[in-house]
């Protein structure tokens, strides 16, 4: 029963948006004001219908309903509570559902702002997202298709994959999918800027705090993902330049170089197609990224279970929108442009730079993860690109950027005056100085000597933020939102900065055998191995071991309690749980290995210092959108007069 | 089976006096650098597989028997072939991965370097005047 | 000019899809081997009877397929039937290398399942299984006349494989100086 209404939801879905995407544009042509007023409650009726679809389907996991496959395949009975929640997007079908979720509630979100544009502009802006939405519903009847039933059905569902039990599955794919799915907005905007053939300083106002929040959202995802890993997967990792992870890099490289492009472009009037052909490539990523994780064309840890043949959908779906948006954008920002010269030594020409330098980054990002497939494609013997060449790619892309971060507030519009600039920041670039140099110096086993440069340079980011933020507080008022969702963004890129580079220049790792008893000495702490003891849990069962802290003084900081746990589903397949004591400056981090026999273990001990930092940094930056997305200049007002035609002809 | 493996794990303790804290770096560092083929893309150090626990023992064995990290390299890079480094060599079918990045930076410069003329007003306008003239023009309509 | 930058995007589009397109017909698992065409590595090992040892000249004079199992390996179970049934076939020669592998359950699973070796060699610390590349259980390599591999296998194999692929190559290799 369910199946059946949750598949009639779906196809019912795809009508509605079939004529959300094609009645609007029907009435540009023919300047039909009641077809172009159809976009808006279209685009109400496809979020209810699939907020519908996506309740069935919930309804269906709650109730153990095993005569569907796909839950058939997510589920079982002793499934904790918020675990069967949470699968209902842990396979490829169920995910692809919370991508129209989000893409339809998206499209909800523009509706209901919609009365302050133009009718046109605004049925567009629907029309595009209906597009994409029609292309995911299609994908989804015709390949992946949630309410597919089994039969005969299962008695007992195959359980969640175990390592996806954690509460990370709970949020992380959620925000990952509102960042993904967000950037459909500014995308639409670049697609009726261009078939509208007009780009002002309407269009910008009403496009940037939808780059922002998706921004925010994505920089969530991601932190989330990372989090989620180091917490899950047992050896203390929190990025492996995975393809899987690439894949939302990649969007919030470009989608960080739009937000200033639009900053750049808002303001000064500049880079005006380039911030269009931005806007198409993070949604182009954002295509490219589902296509990488359900095509089975990489090899990943996070893939979702591959098929080819979804694989040759998805490819001829992102060929189609991205490629027509391309040649859309190479046939019309040509007549667009209205070039103004740049001069470079200014804050538009610093954000040239940065835009460079991030694009950059963000292509060999690309390179890098498709470059196996690339040479195995003309025959080749294929090599491996892992982290020690992103990271020997990235980092010196990016330690330029920390620089000029700190300069941003104080280099002028039109022509920066770098004497004053750097006069305004004397005690910043002291305090960057002293605080660089220290922080490596007085944290142990800090390895190499480029950590002080890349410390001093995230100081200076964190530094120069605050100093921003206290400026106007000195002056007695709060910062207005951009400005201060700015400062925190900068800020939380610094505390990112300083997390990484220190963890990754600074951790401890010790590998060993321990009996009951044995006490390690090991970064400043003494690890004692109490032994472990077999537990039942929910569905699995588990051998549990209890390692006690303690400092150099003898005195007991912290029980730390890993364990290894045999889920009942998949019995030959042990799952680490770390054990995990968190701390502002360092966290300690345990994992079992194997059983040695005798009651030993082989165990992994870990010190990371600053680990933290990286995911509150993380959380800043996306504190830091959310702030300067809600600036009053964005609160979008009608404007008779539309502002100054940046580029084009009318209509 | 596990006993072995209970022993292979000692043996570091037996050889102590030979292994120094730079070894251990080489060791982990070198590991950190060669993939696990049988998992789902993790190098050697990561992975709980067996092959990467014979793998991690190689590694150790001839950083032990005195080899230097360009032997170990080319010993797996032998057996596996390229794909087992997670640091691609530097060889005609990667000069492309090792460059591009290079050459988008320099491609990327010459871009930002063609607009300080302006690329519609061509060269020899620069951005003074059209500074001076466009400020003429949005005096009055400017109202951010 | 300006159309040609703004073109740039599109072109790299093109590439893109093309290499994309291409790489959903491959396998991104499949690792090629840097020892096809190489002389097979050098070893000496026992044979899982236990009567004398081995090494590579094993495989001089002759065609020969060696083929890498363990009783531990489910995948191994599946092309058993297939080597069974290859190894009646005349001029036919197939060794094996057991990888890792407890002697007793080796030879209680050979007795199960039959044996299609004319000689199992015996790799219980699994070094030789290194020294050849092997990653993954089962994998097969066809060895030629003169001791040079010129083919390997990765995954159990199957009917279509062997059809297709394995047989005319052998009959290739025999056909050779």
């Amino acid at each position: 029963m369910i199946a059946a209404v949750g598949h009639f939801t779906l196809a019912a879905a795809l009508a509605v948006s079939l004529i959300q995407m094609v009645v609007p544009l029907w009435g540009l042509r023919s300047r039909n004001v009641s077809s172009l007023s159809v976009a808006l409650p279209a685009a109400y009726a496809s979020f209810a219908l699939i907020v519908c679809a996506f309740a069935l389907l919930t309804v269906a996991f709650l109730n153990n309903d095993f005569s569907i496959s796909y839950v058939a395949h997510q589920s079982n009975s002793a499934l904790p509570l918020i675990y069967k929640i949470s699968a209902v997007w842990g396979g490829h079908e169920g995910s692809l559902l919370l991508w129209m979720l989000m893409l339809t509630g998206w499209g909800v979100a523009v509706a209901s702002r919609s009365r302050k544009l133009p009718l046109e502009i605004s049925a567009t802006v629907l029309s595009v997202i209906a597009a994409i939405t029609v292309g995911f519903l299609l994908f989804v009847l015709l390949t992946s298709n949630p309410f597919e039933r089994l039969f005969p059905a299962l008695q007992e569902g195959r359980d969640l994959n175990p390592l996806l039990q954690d509460p990370g599955l709970a949020i992380h794919p959620p925000m990952l999918y509102m960042g993904y799915v967000g950037f459909t907005v500014p995308f639409a905007f670049a697609i009726a800027a261009l078939l509208h053939g007009r780009l002002d300083t309407a269009w910008l106002r009403w496009t940037r705090p939808w780059a922002t929040w998706a921004w925010s959202y994505l920089t969530l995802g991601i932190m989330l993902g990372s989090w989620w890993a180091y917490n899950e997967l047992g050896w203390g990792g929190w990025w492996f330049w995975d393809p899987v992870e690439n894949a939302s890099f990649m969007p919030w490289l470009v989608g960080t170089a739009l937000i200033h492009s639009l900053a750049a472009t808002e303001k000064r009037r500049v880079l005006a197609s380039w911030t269009i052909l931005l806007a198409i490539a993070a949604f182009a990523l954002s295509l490219l990224g589902t296509f990488l994780v359900r095509s089975g064309v990489l090899v990943s840890v996070h893939a979702f279970a591959t098929d080819p043949a979804r694989g040759v959908y998805i490819l001829g779906f992102f060929s189609v929108v991205v490629g027509g948006s391309l040649a859309l954008y190479t046939w019309r920002a040509a007549k667009m442009s209205l070039q103004a010269p740049i001069r470079l030594n200014s804050r538009e020409g610093l954000l040239l730079v940065n835009n460079v330098l991030l694009v950059v980054a963000a292509f060999s990002v690309l390179l890098g993860t498709l470059y196996p497939l690339l040479v195995d494609a003309l025959g080749l013997p294929k090599p491996s690109v892992g982290p020690p060449w992103f990271n020997a790619t990235f980092v010196p892309l990016m330690l330029p950027m920390l620089a000029l971060v700190g300069f941003s507030w104080r280099v002028n519009w039109w022509k920066a005056d770098w004497g004053q600039a750097v006069r305004a920041n004397r005690i910043a670039m002291l305090i960057a100085l002293v605080g660089g140099l220290a922080l490596p110096i007085v944290t142990p086993n800090v390895r190499g000597l480029g950590i002080f440069v890349a410390m001093i340079l995230a100081v200076w980011c964190v530094v120069t933020a605050l100093a921003e933020i206290l400026g106007w507080l000195r002056k007695g008022r709060l910062p207005p939102a951009s400005v201060l969702g700015m400062s925190v963004a900068h800020l939380g890129l610094g505390v990112c900065a300083i997390g990484i580079g220190m963890v990754s220049q600074a951790d401890s790792e010790l590998d060993l055998a321990m009996r009951p008893g044995d006490v390690a000495e090991f970064g400043g702490y003494q690890w004692e191995f109490e032994g472990t003891e077999h537990l039942e849990g929910p569905n699995y069962s588990a051998e549990h071991g209890v390692i006690v802290v303690r400092g150099d003084q003898g005195q007991e900081l912290t029980v730390l309690e890993p364990e290894k746990r045999r889920y009942r589903s998949q019995p030959g397949n042990p799952m680490t749980e770390s054990a995990i004591n968190i701390g502002l400056f360092r966290d300690l981090y345990v994992s079992l290995g194997e059983p040695l026999g005798d009651q030993a273990w082989s165990v992994r001990l870990y010190v990371k210092p600053f680990i933290r930092w990286i995911w509150m940094g993380a959380i800043l930056m996306a504190l830091g959108g959310a702030i300067a997305a809600t600036d009053r200049r964005y609160r979008m007002r009608k404007t008779q007069d539309e502002g100054v035609a940046l580029a084009g002809a009318q209509a | 089976m596990r006993l072995i493996g209970f022993l292979m794990l000692l043996l570091p303790l037996l050889a102590q006096a030979d292994w120094s804290a730079q070894d251990e770096r080489r060791w982990r560092a070198l590991n950190d650098e060669l993939r696990c083929l049988v998992c789902q893309n993790q190098s050697i150090a990561e992975s709980a597989a067996p092959l990467a626990e014979d793998l991690r023992a190689q590694t150790r064995q001839m950083i032990e028997s005195g080899q230097s990290d360009k032997q170990i390299r080319q010993y797996m890079t032998a057996r596996y072939g390229d794909f087992v480094l997670y640091r691609p060599p530097f060889k005609p079918t990667t000069w492309l991965l090792w460059v591009g990045p290079l050459l988008m930076l320099i491609f990327g410069a010459g871009l930002v370097w063609r607009m300080r003329r302006g690329v519609a007003q061509g060269a020899g306008r620069s951005a003074e005047q059209t500074h001076a003239e466009v400020e003429r023009l949005l005096k009055d309509i400017d109202n951010d | 000019m300006k159309r040609l930058v703004l073109a740039f995007p599109l072109l790299v589009l093109v590439v893109l899809i093309v290499a994309l397109g291409r790489g959903l017909s491959l396998d991104p698992r499949e690792v090629d081997s840097p020892l096809i065409g190489k002389p097979a590595p050098a070893f000496t090992l026992p044979l899982l009877s236990g009567d004398r040892l081995v090494n590579q000249d094993l495989f001089l004079g002759q065609v020969s397929l060696l083929n890498v199992w363990a009783s531990w390996c489910v995948a191994c179970r599946a092309e058993h039937g297939i080597l069974n049934a290859l190894s009646k076939q005349p001029d036919m020669h197939i060794y094996g290398l057991n990888y890792k592998d407890e002697t007793i359950d080796a030879k209680r699973w050979l007795a199960e399942r039959g044996n299609p070796y004319e000689a199992t060699l015996r790799d219980y610390d699994g070094q030789v299984g290194i020294d050849w590349g092997v990653y993954g259980v089962p994998e097969t390599f066809v060895v030629d006349k003169h001791g040079v591999i010129r083919a390997k296998r990765i995954g159990p194999l199957t009917w279509d494989y062997v059809n297709q692929e394995l047989l005319p190559l052998l009959e290739q290799l025999k056909g050779e100086a």
